[in-house]
């Protein structure tokens, strides 16, 4: 640093120096005075929205009240699923001072099991301040009592008169409404619902409790409540009461939907009846089913490895999701075409045992002799409609088989549809690069081959040939056209006629003919293959390996008021496993007491009513079954 | 007209008046923190003014004398209460910050704050003008303040360490040292930061980090700057009213009666109280500064300015705090604060300054 010649420093520089100095100093202190009294207004005017926010954010706290869930009824307003009072008890975290204690004394008083104070402690640690955490749901008003009595000993314990689903008519409904479950992890990662981590908070899990999510859940309540930073209430501010949900109502009836679950007994099979004035779905069933109570209240391990352990499937809703060869059931059908396409239904034919195709000869099932269409549809005869087939090609059959609605996906509120194949020459160009053969033609003709339907198809296709309009099924009230059927009248009589035939005159299905006076069913029986497997005639041994049973009906044959359909898995044949359960149905349709009658009968013989069976089934399943350890049950 | 008597002429009233209003004011907002009760704050805080009251009056009333001739012994003998101090906590097995004298605990680094600007204007007072600039006029002011500033560090506190440094630098600046002297040193310490904070304990280096992102620990240590942003911020202009803070009321507010009382008082009286209580802080640094610039002795001159200055030093760092400008330091604000020490360090500072005044005001009148 070059040194710079410095005055000499005296006392009066000194002097002058300090008041320099002194005043810098004091201007830097202003300085900084202003700084801070710049900065407070900054916060408390320009920030002040944002702070006031989050001082009351921490002043009050707010608990949500679960809405309670709309209601799922049918056409006449009754309950399909509602909800029950169910007594829970909840522990707060910040509350809980003494965990060890509060939750000592619960085990006790409440009985609860290693598994269930594992999962507490897991749900404890996970959980953070206010977010309650249950202890225990679905207690008894005694164990209740005892637990309310105690609370001032028990700081943190809060108990909850909240609701659960509830369904009363338990299996019967299981496939058709779904079930609801505590939300899991994804679920509350993707629509970041704070309702979703409240204890006892449901939401739809499958069917249509999931499609209607929206509608069923409702508006959750609040209460409000001011708390100290240790998580002391100070006073309640204010509640806001729970908005239930929206009733969802459907086209079921619930009476016929639990007779027709009932109906179908100890078989796996699935019978949809649909209304002929405008597709209203009647019954909707798929046997046999699960309970959906069990899920709602969260369903055990053993219990849904029992579910999946059953080889009739209970877990697979089969109207939808189950595809069967139709069998004779495509005739009727068949015939509509033959009629579209000139051939004359007075034209006879005669059945000799069979159809010779060349070098092949197809069998039919019996002798039948010279053949009219309608007399060729109550005999199920093969012969004839291999040599319409042949005549025809299957090319001409299968549009009207998808006017039918065969092969269609419908638009059919939270349902999961597999709607099969109907085959033609270019889907199997498409699908296997091969031509069309004469044979595949004559297949497909008695429904079999590569043709594969659902139920709920079925049943469509039965109410379309009843009604001789495009019907679609509908759930709940949702529009279609309906349009008239592109077929002459007199294509449609034939069909029908042939059908009445079938039921009341000297048909395959002459004893499931109903026992009311001036009603008739009209229907047609199927017997189809279990594909691919060429053991025993089908007609007996083993169950995975029997034919299955289908029919398809309507009543009354004048005026058609119900179409159905039905199919019996492994039933041995239409005429025998399907078409009585249908001729029951029907008849309670017309006459509940009769019907009901025949029903207590069965039943009687089955050892009770489903509940009964499930509950029989399962305990004896878990007392000699081997234990799954994974079952893989949705959480 | 009723002629004064001249003892009651020679009470400064305006000053008592001025203290009593920021302190009155304190004491309104420790009488809301307690939730609307005198105990157990509020009453025995202003028994506490009253005394310490009456001790600065009798502080002023001392010839000024006195204080440059005990300047260094009374520099000494904090020294080695310091030094007590930190053997009591060396033997008892922790930090200890205090001596307990029966009625009060005392704090010998509160002490320090005034003992070492004393000290310093008297050594800068006795200096001959020609060695100002000769490094006979820093190193024993480094020694002086190095020392007293190592032990407190040790306590741990680095809070009161730096009000010791300031209060001594701020004497050395005004006594005339080279200018470019301060300000190598301030480009030095800038430079030498990060080494400084590697040698602070782990918990004042996590308060500087979060207070330099207190976001990023909402709940744990940044929990203090937050809530007293929100406390202040949700006061808005004209506060939430007496008695109903809900920051303080509900314990969100940590230490509402002590370091972030501040925040407590905006929170229920806004930005109108604030700038208030700001207004009587800017009326009591006038006078002190004032008392320098007309201060009779150069000894008075330092002293004023110096001690000034340490007031200064408490109201700045506190309010930087609890508006999130500074890390948490644990000081409280002058006056306004429960707590004993700091309002026995804050008036004898006044004490001081009032003497300083009573002695320019005597010569004044002696030569008119």
């Amino acid at each position: 640093m070059p040194r710079k010649k410095s005055p000499p420093i005296t006392e009066a520089w000194r002097g002058l120096t300090f008041t320099r100095r002194a005043l810098v100093v004091g201007g830097a202190q202003v300085a900084v005075g202003a700084a801070l009294a710049a900065r407070m207004a900054y916060i408390s005017v320009i920030d002040n929205d944002r702070y006031v926010l989050e001082s009351e954010s921490n002043r009050v706290n707010l608990t949500l009240i679960p809405p309670r869930r709309g209601w799922i009824v049918d056409r006449h307003g009754k309950a399909l699923a509602n909800n029950r009072v169910s007594l829970r008890i909840d522990v707060i975290p910040d509350r809980l001072h003494n965990k060890e204690m509060v939750l000592g004394q619960l085990r006790t008083l409440l009985r609860l099991d290693g598994d269930a104070m594992e999962r507490i402690n897991r749900d404890l640690k996970a959980a953070s301040g206010f977010q309650p955490v249950a202890i225990a749901e679905d207690l008894s008003e005694g164990d209740y009592a005892s637990i309310l009595v105690r609370l001032p000993e028990l700081p943190g314990v809060a108990p909850q008169r909240g609701f659960a689903r509830n369904y009363p008519t338990g299996a019967a409904v299981g496939h058709l409404i779904g079930y609801v479950g505590a939300p899991n992890a994804e679920e509350y990662q993707k629509d970041k619902d704070p309702l979703y981590i409240t204890p006892g908070y449901r939401i739809g899990k499958d069917g249509l409790e999931k499609y209607f999510q929206p509608m069923l859940k409702g508006t959750p309540g609040a209460k409000r409540v001011e708390v100290t930073a240790r998580g002391k209430v100070v006073r309640d501010l204010s509640t806001t009461e729970d908005i239930q949900g929206k009733t969802v109502h459907l086209t079921i009836d619930a009476d016929l939907q639990e007779y027709v679950a009932r109906r179908m007994g100890r078989e796996s099979g699935a019978a949809v009846v649909i209304d002929c004035a405008n597709g209203d779905i009647l019954s909707f069933v798929s046997m046999p089913s699960f309970d959906p109570n069990s899920f709602s209240d969260g369903i055990s391990n053993s219990e849904y490895a029992w579910l999946r352990a059953d080889d009739h499937q209970p877990l697979i809703n089969k109207a939808t999701r189950g595809l069967y060869p139709p069998g004779s059931t495509l005739k009727p059908m068949a015939a509509i075409a033959a009629v579209e396409h000139g051939v004359d239904p007075s034209e006879r034919h005669t059945c000799v045992g069979g159809y010779r195709l060349g070098s092949r000869f197809f069998r039919c099932l019996g002798v039948h002799g010279s053949l009219d269409m309608p007399s060729a549809i109550m005999k199920s005869c093969n012969s004839y409609f291999y040599w319409l087939a042949h005549r025809l090609g299957y090319d001409a059959i299968a549009p009207t088989a998808r006017l039918m609605g065969l092969g269609e996906e419908f638009q059919l509120a939270g349902s999961n549809q597999r709607f099969g194949t109907i085959p033609d020459s270019a889907w199997k160009m498409r699908k296997y690069d091969q031509q069309w053969s004469a044979s595949d033609s004559l297949n497909a003709v008695i429904g079999q081959g590569y043709v594969s339907v659902n139920p709920l198809q079925l049943a469509v296709m039965a109410s379309r040939i009843a009604s001789g309009r495009r019907l679609y099924p509908r759930l709940v009230n949702r529009q279609f056209k309906n349009e008239a059927l592109p077929f002459a009248p007199e294509a449609l009589e034939v069909a029908r006629h042939g059908m009445d035939l079938v039921v009341n005159g000297a048909g395959t299905a002459v004893r499931s003919r109903l026992p009311l006076d001036g009603i008739t069913m009209a229907g047609k029986t199927g017997t189809a293959q279990v594909r691919g497997l060429n053991t025993g005639n089908g007609k007996a041994g083993t169950w995975k390996f029997r034919d299955h049973g289908l029919f398809i009906g309507f009543a009354p044959v004048v005026n058609p008021r119900y179409a159905t359909a039905v199919v019996i898995e492994h039933g041995m044949g239409g005429a025998r496993a399907a078409a009585p359960v249908a001729k029951d149905f029907m008849t309670f349709l017309f006459d509940r007491e009769r019907g009901m009658e025949a029903l207590e009968t069965f039943e009687a013989g089955w050892g009770g009513t489903i509940k009964e069976r499930m509950d029989r089934d399962y305990a004896a399943w878990k007392a000699g079954a081997s234990s799954d350890p994974d079952p893989g049950v949705p959480q | 007209m009723i002629p004064v008597p001249p003892a009651v002429q020679r009470i400064p009233w305006k000053l008592i008046a001025l203290l009593s209003a920021i302190t009155g004011f304190g004491l309104l907002v420790l009488y809301s923190a307690a939730g609307g009760n005198w105990s157990p704050w509020a009453l025995q805080q202003g028994v506490r003014f009253a005394a310490f009251l009456t001790l600065a009056l009798i502080i002023g009333r001392f010839p000024i004398r006195i204080f440059e001739d005990f300047a260094y012994l009374g520099y000494i003998g904090v020294l080695i209460l310091l030094i007590a101090v930190e053997l009591l906590g060396f033997v008892g097995g922790g930090s200890q910050r205090w001596l307990n004298l029966g009625f009060m605990n005392l704090q010998p680094s509160e002490l320090m704050k005034v003992a070492i600007v004393l000290a310093l204007a008297r050594f800068y007072a006795q200096l001959p003008p020609g060695n100002t600039r000769t490094w006979t006029a820093l190193w024993p002011a480094l020694v002086a303040i190095g020392f007293p500033a190592a032990l407190v560090m040790l306590q741990p506190d680095l809070g009161t360490a730096l009000a010791i440094c300031i209060g001594g630098v701020i004497v050395m600046f005004c006594a005339g040292l080279p200018f470019w002297w301060f300000g190598s040193t301030a480009a030095a310490g800038l430079a030498a930061l990060p080494v400084l904070f590697s040698f602070l304990h782990d918990y004042q280096q996590k308060r500087v980090l979060i207070f330099l992102d207190p976001e990023s620990d909402p709940l744990g240590a940044g929990y203090h700057i937050s809530q007293s942003k929100i406390a202040i911020g949700s006061g808005g202009i004209g506060g939430k009213g007496f008695l109903n803070g809900s920051q303080s009321h509900l314990d969100y507010l940590p230490e509402g009666h002590t370091d972030f009382i501040f925040a407590t008082m905006a929170e229920e009286w806004g930005l109108i109280g604030g700038l208030g209580l700001l207004l009587g802080f800017f009326l009591l640094l006038r006078w002190s500064t004032r008392v320098a610039l007309k201060a009779r002795t150069r000894f008075g001159q330092l002293t004023a300015a110096g001690l000034t200055m340490t007031i200064f030093f408490y109201i700045a760092i506190n309010l930087m705090m609890v508006m999130g400008l500074a890390p948490v330091v644990g000081i409280p604000l002058p006056l306004f604060s429960y707590g004993g020490s700091s309002m026995l360090t804050i008036m004898t500072c006044v004490g001081i300054i009032l003497a300083i005044e009573n002695d320019s005001k005597k010569q004044s009148s002696r030569l008119s």
